[in-house]
């Protein structure tokens, strides 16, 4: 069973900007959350708080508890690599390694962590891209650039890639606002599958998404979460007024 | 307002066909400014081609008393001394660059940039000057006898040391082409999307394994074009260069040795040439200059397509 995250009072900054207050959220194992709001809410540094990413960003940084599995992210002795290997990241847009084959952008973070066995990488590729449900498309030009695939198939590239070093978590930046309907539908096919073994976290603007794959939705508005309920309720009968003004389009 | 039809502007077809003139007429001034040069220095130098054919390139006796003319010296001294100097200028150039796009904080930037510019426009006699004046000795009595009694095993770095020669030549060429290798890395460097760092560092990449697996790959066919612009302009560099190798058309294989350039000897000794045979052994280095940066940048081409081609999939 995957681990669930605990975000205790996490707080986050560019610079002087204060754009996270003090979120407090459970994420459950092994189910999707969702979270929406309108654009600048602070969603994608919340979901780029859960792997670290955040601080890469010069200027910028986080306060709080983010416990995955009991175990503080945001701890004194915690290297913030070792937390990316664990909590796995898509972004918004594709962006598998052009001068790399598709093979080896999937192996890319096993080859990181020292697989160099051949067996062993093509067993973890083959398996990465089944999951990412890439495979049957692939097969026959795993040589070729990953940079010759179609839009939703880097996305999906880039979701085995994230797979391959077999995360606890996967956090997803509005993986699809750059795919078409299409491409988007096998994405959120992928992410119902995807639950049955990870912790998803996903970011999207598109609030029928969040009601098609998610269990749970967070909706932040300004720096500050303001519901955190089941997707369903959310979607019917939000709390507050804030939540029910923005999912029935009267504002963002 | 003013009215479209009183406007005094000139619309429609003849201004742009007048404007597609003259550009096509600037593009072709070009071509026929190369193609001239090549004629010209062609039929000038056709007496040495006549009297010496092939054993011009591989010879290696340049006897302007006896009027016999062997430039295989000079072919072996530009590239030597160019080689050498990118050996030591690539990787300082490069990782230079590393560092000001990846890891310096971004105030440090600027000043440094400013820096590489103003060594870049240092005219090449100044440099020539700190060569022969600071270079040189250093190299003759602390350089060369280091590494003499260290690695004098190799035949690289054996025989007097001059401090003059081939590896000054080499060393004040690397100075020189430096700067233009990190501001072109600098560039590429600063145009990988960040979508590629971000990329790597999801993965649980550490900055270094970032920088070498997003970064360096994406950038090098970029870092590639930084590379021949640092050799194409050694090959080409004649004065500094003049002013230290030492001017003596010999090869040898330590790198203490004087030796000669195709630029310096045409440089030094054009005003000499009171034959004709000999202004047109002179002519025919120049254009075999011609010809070897023609070959070197046809195969840095050749070598930026071949592995160039993945990455403009994806920059859109």
């Amino acid at each position: 069973m995957a681990d669930g995250i605990l975000v205790k009072q996490l707080n986050a900054w560019f610079g002087a900007l204060h754009v996270l207050r003090d979120i407090d959220l459970t994420i459950a194992p092994g189910a999707v959350t969702a979270i929406i709001g309108p654009s600048g809410c602070g969603k994608s540094t919340f979901i780029r708080c859960l792997n670290r990413m955040h601080e890469v960003v010069p200027e910028a940084r986080a306060q709080g508890q983010v416990l995955l599995n009991g175990e503080d992210l945001y701890g004194p002795r915690v290297d913030p690599v070792q937390v990316r290997r664990r909590v796995g990241m898509v972004f918004q847009k594709p962006n598998p390694f052009p001068t790399m084959s598709v093979f080896d952008n999937v192996a890319a973070g096993l080859r990181l962590d020292g697989v160099r066995n051949h067996a062993l990488l093509d067993e973890a590729v083959e398996h990465a891209l089944h999951q990412a449900a890439l495979w049957g498309e692939v097969k026959d030009v795993l040589g070729k650039s990953g940079a010759s695939l179609s839009g939703g198939q880097q996305q999906r590239l880039c979701i085995a890639r994230a797979l391959a070093v077999r995360p606890e978590v996967l956090l997803m930046d509005e993986p699809c606002s750059a795919l078409d309907p299409i491409a988007t539908a096998k994405i959120e096919e992928l992410i119902v599958q995807l639950k049955k073994a990870l912790t998803i976290v996903i970011v999207t603007h598109n609030m029928q998404q969040a009601a098609r794959v998610s269990e749970a939705t967070a909706f932040f508005l300004l720096g500050e979460l303001v519901e955190f309920d089941k997707t369903t309720r959310i979607f019917t009968n939000p709390s507050d007024r804030r939540t029910e003004d923005y999912i029935t389009g009267r504002f963002g | 307002m003013r009215r479209l039809a009183h406007s005094t502007r000139v619309t429609g077809g003849w201004g742009d066909h007048l404007f597609r003139l003259l550009i096509r007429a600037a593009a072709l001034i070009l071509l026929v400014i190369v193609l001239g040069l090549v004629i010209v220095m062609i039929r000038a130098a056709f007496p040495s081609i006549r009297a010496f054919g092939w054993s011009f390139l591989f010879t290696s006796r340049w006897d302007p008393v006896a009027e016999k003319f062997g430039a295989l010296p000079l072919i072996y001294g530009t590239i030597v001394s160019s080689v050498l100097a990118l050996l030591i200028a690539v990787p300082l150039g490069i990782g230079a660059a590393v560092y000001l796009s990846e890891v310096a904080p971004p105030w440090i930037s600027p000043p440094i940039s400013f820096l590489i510019e103003l060594l870049a426009a240092v005219p090449s006699v100044v440099y020539g000057l700190w060569g022969i004046f600071i270079l040189a000795p250093w190299l003759r009595t602390q350089v060369q006898p280091a590494l003499g009694a260290t690695l004098g095993f190799l035949p690289l770095f054996q025989g007097p040391p001059y401090g003059v020669g081939m590896l000054a030549a080499g060393l004040i060429l690397a100075i020189m082409v430096v700067p233009f290798i990190i501001a072109v890395s600098r560039e590429v460097l600063l145009a990988v999307p960040n979508a590629q760092r971000e990329a790597a560092l999801a993965l649980g990449a550490t900055r270094w394994e970032t920088t070498r697996l997003a970064v360096l790959r994406y950038a090098r066919s970029g870092l590639m074009g930084a590379v021949l612009l640092g050799l194409g302009r050694s090959l080409g560099e004649t004065m500094a260069v003049t002013m230290v190798i030492g001017n003596r058309p010999e090869i040898s294989a330590s790198l203490f040795a004087p030796g000669y350039t195709m630029a310096s000897m045409i440089a030094n000794e054009f005003a000499e040439a009171t034959s004709d045979l000999y202004l047109s052994a002179l002519i025919e280095v120049g254009l075999l200059l011609f010809v070897v940066t023609v070959i070197v940048n046809a195969l840095a081409r050749l070598l930026v397509w071949s592995v160039g081609g993945a990455v403009k999939a994806v920059r859109e």
